[in-house]
């Protein structure tokens, strides 16, 4: 129990110090922010209009109030290019992103694990050379260059993928897929280049062990023992990096959104920023960092379920 | 002596340094000489496919793209240097005082850095480019301080390990200075972590700084950048494939670079770990 407590302590300071530095950025910003959103033209009047609107004459302190307490309750607050509440932009693009990260996150999962089994079970000076190169390149490509070749290799030879914008769901499962596909894989690449090795290595370890010996001592066969010894013990930390894959998707899918033309929380957030529209970007911002958060914290939990010894240490 | 020999014999440091060492040679040439001048248009000869005069083509301004992938080191390399340096400096502080003093100190730096971590991947340094508006500097702290908390808790993790020594202990005992004792006894002991995640850092700096620029919020015209042209190249993908090789190419290969410099490294001095 008292490490689900310290947990839930290390949650709540995280989420108080990332609110702080969402808040505060933004103060710290050089020159009057009314002033910047609304450019040069702007007169004295709409800037002090503007300023009263997003309350930003208020002293500091009861402005970070009113905000955490916005985001307590659902209230992102109001973007000024779009007039309408940051909650229902995010709501309004959210599937888009939603689909993607989940399709990445289940390519991975799919594509990594059994590679870096079958890997494992290959093991020699040369393949280890291919593997780590592999690796490397995989991370080496830039995601958004990537996703530009398989639009160029794939997206324009075959129909089946829409090279840009997006099909929703509630249209068409094909057409939504066939927007997906690709940056989905875009996005999943360079994770399933580094996850492959973790659980190659993972299993390698796990090989070495006694108990390995042992089982192939009572005449075990190799298969037998891999999937029901070895991979047991090897998936629980595969299982702890799995849950970095989560940020690094959701990272992913903002400036893959955006090569793929897609109408997710990253083009938003980069056409905010482009529009100077700092309450739409705060919003965005602390919005993904929050969810990112608070969904590793319950697969962190979820862990102790599989592996109790995680909660001694 | 062993090390440099061993370094010699490792594929990823052999491969890994002649590529960084090719970027070099080329970034120290660009300050002299580009076949053409990187921003000079040529609107009579845009898209034009690689041929005699243009090595790797023109791109929609027709201007050289060899040039421009040539001058383009220059930028990669400058924001890798900041926000390495950035990284580095703050990162091996912030991480080395937590590490040594333990306590108090140590849980109030290791907490901020865990929620700077919180914000995934490159959304804090858009956050920051949002703030103080892009271009290469702005790019490149938001990019560095991004890099602070993963150095901070590698710096952490040696300094614990390293202050149980006896050396420490030594140097307590003739009275030397805290200060003293962390960075003139105990920094040298964990320099070869810093040194891989330095080399790493080069490779996410520029990853990040490619992506950045790619979005328009990074490096601005008339600083040259791969990233950028990666952008404009996407408009001509079909027609003028040759304007998306060539930058994409030196992105790839400048992080393949610095992750297999990296790793070579950190193979020769901790063969031990697994991981990476």
């Amino acid at each position: 129990m008292g490490y689900v407590i310290r947990r839930i302590v290390l949650l709540a300071v995280t989420l108080v110090l990332v609110s702080l530095i969402t808040f505060f950025v933004f103060q710290i910003m050089p020159g009057n922010p009314a002033r910047i959103m609304l450019g040069t033209e702007a007169s004295e009047s709409e800037v002090l209009h503007l300023e009263k609107q997003l309350g930003l004459d208020e002293p500091l302190l009861i402005q970070y109030k009113d905000w955490v307490k916005g985001i307590l309750t659902a209230d992102f607050g109001q973007s000024i290019k779009y007039s309408q509440p940051v909650s229902d932009l995010i709501i309004s693009r959210l599937p888009v992103t939603l689909s993607l990260a989940l399709m990445s996150i289940i390519m991975v999962v799919v594509v990594a694990i059994p590679l870096g089994v079958f890997m494992a079970q290959r093991q020699n000076k040369l393949s280890d050379l291919v593997f780590s190169s592999v690796t490397q390149l995989g991370m080496a490509i830039p995601p958004f260059w990537f996703g530009m070749l398989l639009i160029m290799y794939l997206g324009m030879v075959f129909s089946f993928f829409s090279v840009s914008g997006y099909v929703p769901w509630s249209e068409s499962v094909q057409g939504a897929l066939g927007s997906l596909l690709l940056p989905a894989i875009t996005i999943a690449l360079p994770q399933i280049a580094v996850k492959f090795r973790y659980v190659r290595n993972s299993i390698l370890e796990q090989i070495g062990q006694d108990y390995v010996r042992t089982a192939e001592s009572r005449g075990l066969g190799d298969r037998l023992i891999m999937f029901k010894h070895v991979l047991k013990n090897a998936m629980i930390p595969v299982l702890t990096i799995f849950g970095i894959i989560l940020a690094e998707v959701v990272a992913g899918t903002v400036i893959v959104e955006q090569v793929f033309g897609l109408p997710g929380l990253g083009s938003l957030l980069v056409s905010s920023i482009n529009y100077r529209d700092f309450p739409l970007v705060q919003g965005i911002v602390i919005y993904i960092t929050l969810a990112v958060v608070i969904v590793n914290f319950i697969i962190d939990l979820l862990y102790t379920l599989i592996d109790p010894r995680i909660r001694l240490n | 002596m062993k090390n440099i020999k061993k370094l010699g014999k490792n594929f990823n440091f052999i491969i890994g340094g002649g590529i960084i060492s090719v970027f070099l040679i080329m970034m120290i040439v660009s300050f002299f000489y580009t076949p053409y001048d990187p921003n000079g248009m040529d609107v009579a000869n845009k898209l034009q496919s690689p041929n005699k005069g243009n090595w790797l083509g023109t791109d929609d301004f027709g201007r050289d793209i060899f040039s421009r992938v040539m001058s383009g080191t220059k930028t990669a390399f400058l924001v890798g240097i900041i926000a390495v340096s950035i990284g580095m400096v703050f990162g091996t502080i912030i991480g080395g005082i937590a590490g040594y003093s333990g306590g108090w100190a140590d849980e109030i730096l290791m907490r901020i850095m865990d929620s700077l971590m919180a914000f995934p991947g490159i959304i804090l340094a858009l956050m920051l480019v949002a703030v103080f508006g892009p271009g290469l500097v702005n790019t490149s702290i938001a990019i560095g301080l991004m890099t602070i908390p993963g150095i901070a808790r590698i710096a952490r993790s040696g300094f614990i390990q390293n202050k149980e020594f006896e050396y420490v202990l030594s140097a307590k005992l003739i009275g030397a200075k805290p200060l003293k004792i962390m960075f003139r006894h105990i920094l040298p002991n964990v320099s070869s972590p810093l040194i891989v995640a330095a080399s790493i850092g080069f490779a996410t700096a520029m990853l990040a700084e490619s992506g950045l620029s790619y979005l328009g919020l990074g490096v601005q015209p008339p600083d040259p950048s791969w990233g950028r042209m990666l952008k404009n190249s996407q408009t001509y993908m079909a027609s003028a494939p040759w304007f998306t090789y060539a930058p994409g190419i030196a992105i790839t290969l400048m992080i393949l670079g610095f992750y297999m410099l990296g790793n070579a490294i950190r193979d020769i001095k901790d063969p031990k770990s697994n991981y990476e």
